[in-house]
């Protein structure tokens, strides 16, 4: 690959080498080289070492607190991280409402919201979709009435990732139902403490409990909550949601995975057999043209040019390479898959394994994999936002 | 002249798994049985016997392996969890083919009556797919054998009153001559199991063999045909189950379409999700023709035979059956990941099938080879 560092860059690299070696939790890091998940401890405990260097929101503004790197310097501290098997980024706050509110937010919301997003003192979650409002996101029915300087907040937000561990919330509602029905909504920002909340946890197939029901019963939100014009929400939450599809790539993810499934080939003595051998093959090629996609990316980024069409189709490929490597490691490992053995992916499960000590969470990982082309918009409403912005059809 | 026609029998067993299903065996029933101490309801079990599903598979009228194959589509649809594949599909099947004397006959017959519980132990912790794979050992002392060595995922292998178990009396670990079946007590001496449940809702267990009395079923070291035919038909028997599943999750989904609104319409009506429920039709539809066609290879006395058709099913209902689960969840959304929707069940358990008896590569090698 033709990709050149300057002298400055190695010795950066070799610098968060060392960060990572000194700085991330062990215990975090073989949790993600096993696959095992992770929890919320995790992710904020290696964000807030991270804080302390002033890397732990590297892609924002550097007048918010970003870095200013080169995308070269960007790539190998996803790189690095990544190969190291660090947490990732804490997405809702970070990666989705702290662009919004440093693009579209008041001076008093970023002095506000920004500082403890940053520090990771904070969690944030994603109030979007609705039990009838799914794709079709801009059908959105909870109602925010303006009531004197609060809004007044009555419906059902669903799908909520980790709303259980949410102190803020961003939410979309609707103001007004006159007009298109983008034209009524109003994006919101919501203390999880406020009165009249109640978050019903949802257990997705595998057994896992990580998304959740909230609802909202004549919950006040003060006015000053609001981010930008009333009425204007559905801009300000298409603007995030380009964000989000962007950070969907997931090639350190996918590498790891790779890695884990030539382990568990080997151990399994398929990794000569000439039908799998080819199919591990070219799911490494795919990860190639994704991250080919990536470096494209990056360089036209970084010659100042726009972002070309490739990013349209970086959420696609990115969970569709994610499901693809949970399907060949439930082929891999076999019959070996079958025990369900939920507590051997707690922290300081310690018995005998059942069968190969990789065995527990290959299935359940897969059956929750099935998620990742269904939410952040759907693969199918992807390929028709292609199929009309790009191809123009 | 071909006649895939069922028979006045065969159309009556159907319909009666079909009405229990219908009737009797909603998904909170399905739920209540897996919620029960040994993963599976006993009542239902004994209600089985008394339906006179319990000796199909074995006994004269329902003896054949698409008799099986009509009641475990039936059973697939409904996602019903006992145990009629380990017990009756497999070690009862296996004690009858290999031939267990008078005991044997008289253990059959308690199996069928839904009174003694059987499960048949031929997977091991390293053997992965091969059945010659056994590390497990018998020897003789005087006139009994002991046994010594793990199984491992032996469906509903904790409630099992006895064990069929694959044990080697010569030879070493991957060779065919020298593997022998014992039936074991399941809770004699020198047994203990470890139970979990599986990700199919279900149960299996892994077994320790140290010096553990059983008794020889057939004759010692010939047993190889008997294990590969029994594997078989546990294949063969999956591939049907794959059919109710599948059928239960086309249904669902196209249900579901038809229902479901965004953008102001179904989205049944969205082009792009009506090919993908055709093909989720075609995927379907091509597996009953070949299982329609083929099921009765399976009990083709030339075993080359039986192994192209197993082969060829498990391909075919693997594919398949992939396809179906994995779009039925897509095209669902959101709704189909929750623990409380039927479809994600029906898609845990076809991925398991899909590990089970040999996986696609393994079956195309065999097919390939044959
Ligand atoms: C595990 C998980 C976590 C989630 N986390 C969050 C979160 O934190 N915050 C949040 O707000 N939301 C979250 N979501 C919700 C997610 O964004 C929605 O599930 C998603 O938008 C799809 O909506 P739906 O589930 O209602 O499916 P539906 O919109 O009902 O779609 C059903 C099927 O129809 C297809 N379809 C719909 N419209 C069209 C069309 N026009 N053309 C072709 N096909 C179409 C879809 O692609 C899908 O296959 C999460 C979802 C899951 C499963
Ligand atoms: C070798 C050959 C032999 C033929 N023989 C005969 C014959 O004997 N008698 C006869 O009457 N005709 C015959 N045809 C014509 C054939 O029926 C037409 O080509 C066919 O109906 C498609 O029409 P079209 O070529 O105008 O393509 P179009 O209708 O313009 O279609 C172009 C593309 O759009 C797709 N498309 C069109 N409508 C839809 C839709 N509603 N939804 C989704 N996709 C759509 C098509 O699948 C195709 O991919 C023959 C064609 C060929 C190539």
């Amino acid at each position: 690959m033709q990709m050149t560092f300057t002298d400055a860059d190695e010795a950066f690299r070799d610098e968060l080498r060392d960060f990572i070696e000194r700085e991330c939790d062990p215990g975090s890091r073989e949790r993600m080289e096993k696959g095992l998940g992770i929890g919320k401890e995790d992710y904020v405990d290696w964000h807030r070492k991270l804080a302390t260097k002033g890397w732990s929101c590297p892609h924002w503004p550097v007048e918010h607190g970003g870095c200013d790197w080169t995308p070269v310097r960007h790539y190998i501290f996803e790189a690095e991280t990544g190969e190291a098997c660090c947490p990732p980024p804490v997405p809702f706050g970070p990666e989705m409402v702290a662009p919004v509110v440093w693009t579209f937010g008041t001076r008093e919301q970023q002095r506000q919201h920004l500082p403890p997003i940053l520090a990771g003192d904070l969690w944030w979650a994603q109030g979007y979709s609705e039990p009838n409002s799914g794709s079709d996101l801009a059908s959105l029915r909870t109602a925010a009435r303006l009531d004197g300087d609060h809004y007044v907040v009555n419906g059902t937000k669903t799908w909520t990732t980790m709303a259980h561990f949410a102190d803020w919330i961003f939410l979309l509602v609707r103001t007004s139902s006159e007009g298109k029905k983008q034209e009524g909504i109003t994006f919101l920002l919501v203390d999880m403490t406020s009165p009249g909340i109640t978050i019903h946890p949802i257990i997705t197939m595998e057994g896992g409990h990580e998304v959740n029901q909230v609802v909202f019963d004549d919950v006040r939100v003060p006015a000053a909550n609001r981010i930008g014009e009333e009425n204007r929400g559905w801009t300000y939450a298409k603007f995030l949601l380009g964000y989000e599809r962007f950070n969907m790539a997931g090639i350190p993810q996918a590498k790891r995975q790779m890695k884990r499934l030539r382990h568990i080939a080997g151990d399994q003595g398929i990794d000569s057999d000439p039908g799998f051998r080819a199919r591990m093959a070219d799911a490494e090629i795919q990860i190639m043209a994704l991250e080919s996609t990536m470096l494209r990316l990056l360089s036209s980024v970084a010659a100042g040019k726009d972002p070309g069409n490739e990013a349209s189709y970086i959420k696609i490929r990115g969970t569709e390479i994610d499901q693809l490597m949970t399907e060949l490691a439930m082929e891999a490992a076999g019959p070996y898959v079958l025990p369900y053995a939920p507590r051997a992916l707690e922290e300081g499960w310690n018995e005998e394994p059942l069968g190969p000590d990789y065995a527990a969470p290959v299935a359940p990982d897969y059956f929750n994999t099935r998620k990742v082309t269904i939410y952040g918009g759907s693969n199918e409403i992807q390929k028709n936002i292609i199929a009309k912005h790009v191809l123009g059809l | 002249m071909l006649n895939l026609e069922l028979n006045e029998g065969q159309l009556l067993l159907r319909e009666s798994v079909e009405r229990f299903v219908e009737r009797e065996y909603s998904f909170e029933r399905h739920r209540a049985s897996v919620a029960e101490d040994e993963g599976f309801s006993r009542t239902l079990w004994k209600e089985f016997a008394e339906l006179g599903w319990l000796g199909v598979g074995l006994d004269s009228e329902f003896g054949g392996a698409r008799d099986v194959a009509l009641l475990m589509e039936g059973l697939g649809r409904g996602l019903v969890v006992e145990p009629f594949l380990p017990s009756i599909v497999m070690a009862a099947k296996a004690i009858a083919i290999a031939g267990g004397g008078d005991e044997g006959s008289e253990i059959i017959a308690r199996a069928a009556t839904g009174d003694h519980l059987l499960s048949f132990a031929f997977t091991e912790p390293r053997s992965r797919y091969r059945i010659d794979h056994v590390t497990t050992r018998a020897t003789r002392s005087g006139g009994s054998w002991a046994l010594n060595g793990r199984k491992s995922l032996v469906f509903n292998g904790d409630a099992a009153d006895s064990l069929v178990v694959t044990a080697r009396t010569s030879g070493s670990t991957r060779e065919q001559g020298g593997l022998s079946l014992f039936l074991v007590d399941g809770e004699g001496d020198g047994v203990s199991r470890r139970a979990y449940p599986t990700n199919d809702s279900r149960r299996a267990a892994d077994i320790d063999f140290h010096d553990a009395p059983g008794r020889l079923l057939g004759v010692a070291g010939e047993a190889h045909t008997v294990i590969a035919e029994v594997v078989d038909r546990a294949a063969a028997a999956v591939c049907a189950e794959s059919l109710g599943l599948m059928s239960r999750l086309n249904d669902l989904t196209v249900d579901y379409s038809k229902t479901r609104e965004q953008f102001g319409q179904p989205i049944g009506r969205f082009q792009v999700l009506q090919h993908r429920m055709v093909d989720m039709f075609v995927a379907l539809e091509e597996s009953r023709s070949m299982t329609t066609v083929y099921m009765g290879d399976v009990d083709a006395t030339d075993a080359v035979e039986r192994q192209r058709a197993v082969s060829a099913m498990k391909v075919q209902c693997d594919k398949a059956g992939r396809l179906v689960g994995q779009e039925a969840v897509q095209l669902h959304g959101g709704i189909a990941m929750t623990q409380d929707y039927e479809a994600g069940h029906h898609f845990k358990r076809l991925s398991v099938i899909h590990r089970l008896f040999g996986d696609i590569d393994w079956h195309l090698d065999r097919f390939a080879s044959l």
